[in-house]
């Protein structure tokens, strides 16, 4: 009987109509709205809003002045110039900052297995993912985007790079592959909370740990910890490789050159292995009782 | 035409107990065990089992939340695990115990926010609205956020927002849970008319035998995750020999249990007596014929425990008869 989807009642018949609408599209479409919502509710308090958004950007605009001071007492650090660390910095930062925004929210999976409020989410007819990144969606986490947009500016105005085509486009690659390998790291962490409840921690050392990290060059920390950042988790695809090529600086570990490149593909493999860990993260939900 | 069907489904969990400091057991649950039934479009059904019977585990594998360990399930012609996204349009749900409403939210913006994810159309959408707020007598709660709401208030926002896009099939899990007597008689003649218009399939678990007599014309009983009866309700009643129990309160208190025909006394407290009849019988003569010969203040009826019911089924203890009464 369930194959036949046509020849009994119209009324039946007239929900086979539905168009299908793509997966993409819809997850999408869910996103914006449900992220809409949020907006509009916490925009109801504007002076909250801006207290908290121009706070966020105050705070951490802060590590950097802890660079800017370092520099006071040297001119270079690992072989790097201040403004060449600045640019670490405001891509290390941008790329988290806008991976965060996106889909941050996954952060608080945990508690929503733990009280099984996933299942109102997995009833609607959208991608779970889009609408639980989409959840409680904060505008406010834009104040670390805008303040790693500046000090990144900076550093491009003081590094006057001779802007070729390749270099322009990889400049471009860096900050969407960024994004993508960080928010892959947020999905990858969520759906581990799918079996450990507490696992966001985990999850917080490599997002804000590793972002940490590639504020700083590759040359300062040691060749084990650089390596792992390429072959293990690959953050170091987000800024330091396409650093050496686009800043011209030598590369203190070796690894081969097309590496400086590889970031989408790199991006490509993040994602790949975090949808996979969601879906299975999505397949064991066990709900809760009742 | 089933449009629900399931066929040796079962669901089992890990559950890990601490046993001692450190040491933790693992152990296997089956909470669904060779669960297998149809449900065919436009009826309305009746779920009902002891707790922990795997009734929310079995409507949490309908709708896709779960994923089954073995077995197959087809709803409206999908796997709802593997086509979710897809049936969530066809289908709605209402959880007891859980909304399905933005919390933060006032009732409006979640129906405003369900009709475009849903993408449902703007002459359906003010039709169904109109008609769930005229019924469930919404009104003067749509600017209210849905956190502020009383739990009757509550559920009945859920229930409208599970009927908004006109699903097929509408599963609701205890949806008469802890309302009062006011809000359980709106919500049933709801359902009742949603059934009976449109031809809603509705598969409902409930702990409350007035929600199914009142609306369903078939009854499934699950007990240890596989179905143990499937039938009318005066057919489960009439399984167990299963029965009401009739409380009434004497001016005075009397001696002597009340003798009456077709019914007998179980039970006796000063000027209080409760009276065990067949629950297929009717309560009115049994009441006229006490209060012909006895000076009655006070009387109330009760169904039986769907506990009890289920008990009986299994030959029934007569123990249990007292428990039920005092319970």
């Amino acid at each position: 009987m369930a194959e036949s989807t046509s020849g009994h009642s119209a009324r039946y018949s007239r929900y086979s109509r539905y168009p299908r609408y793509g997966r993409v599209e819809e997850a999408l479409r869910a996103y914006r709205l449900i992220a809409g919502m949020w907006l509009r509710a916490s925009l109801a308090y504007r002076a909250s809003f801006w207290i908290t958004t121009v706070g966020n950007g105050v705070t951490s605009l802060l590590d950097f002045v802890v660079i800017a001071v370092m520099f006071q007492h040297t001119t270079v650090l690992g072989g790097w110039t201040l403004p060449q660390v600045a640019f670490l910095y405001g891509t290390s930062g941008l790329t988290l900052g806008l991976a965060d925004l996106l889909v941050g929210s996954l952060d608080q999976l945990g508690q929503r297995v733990r009280d099984g409020s996933v299942d109102t989410v997995l009833v609607r007819p959208a991608a779970a993912l889009a609408q639980l990144g989409a959840d409680r969606f904060a505008l406010r986490r834009a104040g670390r985007v805008v303040q790693n947009l500046l000090v990144l500016g900076w550093s491009l105005l003081e590094l006057r790079l001779d802007w070729t085509l390749p270099k322009l486009l990889v400049m471009a690659v860096l900050v969407v592959c960024g994004t993508v390998i960080f928010g892959s790291v947020f999905v990858a962490g969520a759906a581990f909370q799918f079996f450990a409840t507490d696992a966001a921690e985990v999850q917080n050392s490599v997002t804000y740990g590793g972002a940490t990290m590639l504020q700083y060059p590759p040359s300062v920390f040691a060749r084990d910890l650089v390596r792992g950042a390429v072959y293990g988790i690959p953050l170091a695809f987000v800024n330091w490789l396409p650093a050496l090529y686009l800043l011209g600086v030598p590369d203190p570990v070796g690894v081969p050159g097309w590496f400086r490149f590889a970031s989408p593909l790199a991006a490509l493999l993040c994602a790949t292995a975090a949808g996979l860990a969601w879906r299975a993260g999505i397949r064991s939900y066990r709900s809760t009782g009742s | 035409m089933a449009i629900i069907e399931v066929e040796d489904v079962a669901r089992t969990f890990t559950v890990r107990r601490k046993v001692g400091r450190l040491k933790r057991e693992r152990s296997e649950v089956r909470a669904v065990d060779g669960l297998s039934f149809e449900v065919v479009a436009g009826e309305m059904v009746g779920y009902i089992g002891p707790n922990g019977a795997g009734k929310s585990t079995t409507i949490k594998m309908l709708t896709g939340i779960l994923v089954p360990s073995e077995g197959r399930l087809r709803v409206a012609g999908a796997d709802p695990s593997r086509e979710r996204v897809r049936l969530a349009r066809r289908i709605g749900v209402v959880f007891g115990q859980r909304t399905t409403l933005w919390w933060d939210l006032p009732l409006r913006d979640s129906y405003e926010l369900a009709r475009r994810i849903y993408r449902i159309e703007d002459a359906r959408y003010r039709h169904n609205l109109d008609r769930c707020i005229e019924l469930l007598e919404l009104g003067p709660l749509l600017g209210v956020p849905v956190r502020q709401l009383s739990l009757g208030q509550r559920m009945r926002g859920d229930i409208a927002a599970a009927l908004l896009h006109d699903p097929e099939v509408l599963y609701l899990d205890e949806p008469t849970i802890g309302l009062d007597v006011i809000s359980k008689n709106r919500v049933r003649e709801f359902l009742a008319e949603i059934n009976a218009e449109a031809g809603t399939t509705v598969l409902l678990t409930t702990h409350d035998l007035t929600d199914i007599e009142r609306l369903c014309s078939r009854v499934m009983v699950i007990d240890h995750g596989r179905v143990v009866y499937d039938g009318s309700l005066e057919g489960l009643h009439g399984i167990g020999g299963s029965e009401r129990t009739l409380v009434v309160d004497l001016a005075t208190p009397q001696p002597d249990p009340i003798t009456v025909p077709g019914a007998r006394v179980v039970r006796m407290e000063g000027p209080r007596q409760w009276l065990a009849f067949p629950s297929a019988d009717s309560a009115a003569p049994l009441v006229a014929a006490i209060a012909a010969r006895y000076p009655l203040v006070d009387l109330s009826v009760k169904e039986p425990a769907i506990e009890d019911v289920i008990a009986r089924m299994y030959g029934g203890e007569v123990g249990r008869e007292m428990e039920a009464v005092s319970g």
